[in-house]
């Protein structure tokens, strides 16, 4: 498939509404018959008010983005879905998510996140979706899923119920909370599973949270990121895909390429604009802008990435917003928006 | 009596008032600002738990799930002009907006302790920062 061709595809989306969705492109693989798509659906926090009544606002992000993803021409090889469809952990907010995800005709891998996890530590996802971190390898290109949400054992043992530690889990801004981390077995198997990788095989990890450091009070954070990262620095191109921030973040540490995925269910604000700590969102990120309240789809938009040269270029589709695209500059070996990257507007000039 | 004599008894006078009113006058000990502190922080608090209450609105979702910390409610720049009410608007009108709408519950009045504490909570988490009304 041409790349022009998938655009045109894109284009008429694009013309057909806003979608929170990811559409994602590899054409890395060892020849160009190799290209593909893949879609990628994140953050849906689908949750319960009460028997089978459920918030409004966040079915109808995860509806949308089902939709819109089968109308995608053309088709998406699969979808990827970045964690959290729950909100706190329920079976029946599991249970209804994939009810509504079940509408998707693609085959979906799943990622966990802290919302899905902490109620039974994973048990019923996993009863449902299968192990909690896995790797596959299609076209060419090697994918991993990782954990990204754990933490220690004492802090996950120390709570008298599951909802006890769900609850304080799911506020992103609880003290009571704790660092999350991929931790020792993940990273062995990890080792492992990449020895059986050639090292010029491009490489997508797929975690909830950004294998990075940006800010450990709102958990924008994983513990272990250096170690991942230097289990990942011998590979000459990777790509790090990760929900969990319900925002734009981009950026380059060595090798690999870091993209967040946009959320279905709401966005959150910067980091930077809690004035009582200090955050690191990473210099290259240009911010999007702040979110329209009045529109609850706003900022929820969608965005097409295509690692077509190996290397990750984000197109941003945002509702009220200027198209943005994020594409990786080789000279400079580092992705930068086309637009804003020295130019960079006040985030506040929109809603 | 002489002009300059009737100045000075006049004065005189004048500084026995002041004197008086200054040695009448309440002092704050350290006890009080103490207790002010307190009461003060105790609002905070009470904020934050309102702010992360399941049971504010009608639908569980809470007013921390969009705005950790408070962040992005900008109390320092409000009254303001929102658009999308067509009025200069008080921040407390502006979290009755989001008890209605992503909360689906109903308004509080503007003197609700429990509004009194959000606006407390969410003006502390936003401190030190300059008074900017009317800025979007």
């Amino acid at each position: 498939m041409k790349r022009r061709n998938f655009l045109k595809g894109a284009g008429a989306l694009m013309a057909g509404g806003v979608l929170p969705i990811s559409l994602i492109e590899v054409a890395f693989g060892k020849s160009s018959h190799e290209n593909f798509t893949f879609a990628y659906i994140s953050d849906s926090h689908i949750q319960q008010i009460k028997g089978n009544k459920f918030v409004r606002n966040f079915d109808r992000g995860l509806i949308q983005a089902v939709a819109e993803c089968n109308m995608m021409d053309p088709k998406p090889d699969f979808v990827i879905y970045g964690g959290d469809l729950a909100q706190l952990g329920s079976k029946p907010e599991i249970d209804h998510g994939l009810d509504i995800m079940s509408a998707c005709k693609h085959k979906i891998h799943y990622v966990m996140g802290e919302h899905d996890y902490y109620l039974d530590l994973g048990e019923y996802w996993e009863s449902q979706l299968g192990p909690q971190w896995y790797s596959f390898d299609h076209k060419g290109v090697h994918f991993v899923v990782l954990n990204s949400i754990i933490v220690d054992e004492k802090w996950t043992n120390k709570w008298s119920s599951g909802e006890e530690r769900m609850g304080v889990m799911a506020g992103l801004d609880n003290p009571l909370g704790s660092p999350f981390m991929v931790g020792a077995a993940q990273r062995a198997w990890l080792k492992k599973d990449l020895s059986k990788v050639s090292k010029d095989t491009p490489l997508v990890v797929l975690s909830h949270s950004p294998l990075q450091k940006i800010y450990k009070g709102w958990n924008f954070w994983t513990d272990d990121a250096e170690q991942i990262q230097a289990i990942l620095k011998p590979f000459k191109k990777v790509n790090v895909f990760y929900g969990h921030v319900h925002q734009i973040q981009y950026n380059q540490i060595g090798n690999i390429s870091f993209h967040s995925v946009m959320a279905t269910a709401w966005p959150w604000p910067y980091p930077s604009t809690y004035s009582q700590a200090s955050s690191h969102l990473p210099k290259l990120t240009v911010e999007m802008n702040r979110a329209d309240p009045f529109f609850e789809r706003d900022a929820t938009g969608w965005q097409f990435i295509d690692v077509w040269s190996g290397n990750t270029s984000m197109h941003l589709q945002l509702p009220e917003n200027n198209t943005r695209t994020l594409a990786y500059n080789k000279k400079r070996k580092r992705p930068e928006d086309t637009q804003y990257q020295s130019n960079r507007i006040p985030p506040q000039k929109h809603y | 009596m002489q002009r300059k004599q009737v100045l000075s008894l006049v004065l005189t006078g004048l500084l026995t008032i002041v004197w008086n009113s200054a040695v009448l006058a309440d002092e704050f000990t350290q006890q009080d600002l103490k207790l002010w502190q307190d009461e003060y922080m105790a609002a905070v608090k009470a904020g934050r738990d309102v702010f992360t209450d399941s049971k504010l609105g009608s639908n569980g979702v809470v007013c921390a799930q969009c705005h950790p910390n408070g962040a992005n409610t900008h109390p320092e720049t409000y009254p303001k002009f929102q658009k999308q009410l067509g009025k200069v608007t008080q921040l407390w009108e502006m979290v009755n907006w989001c008890i209605r709408n992503p909360l689906e519950g109903k308004n509080l009045a503007a003197d609700d302790p429990k509004m009194t504490a959000i606006l407390t909570y969410i003006t502390h988490e936003r401190r030190g920062k300059k008074l900017t009304p009317g800025k979007h």
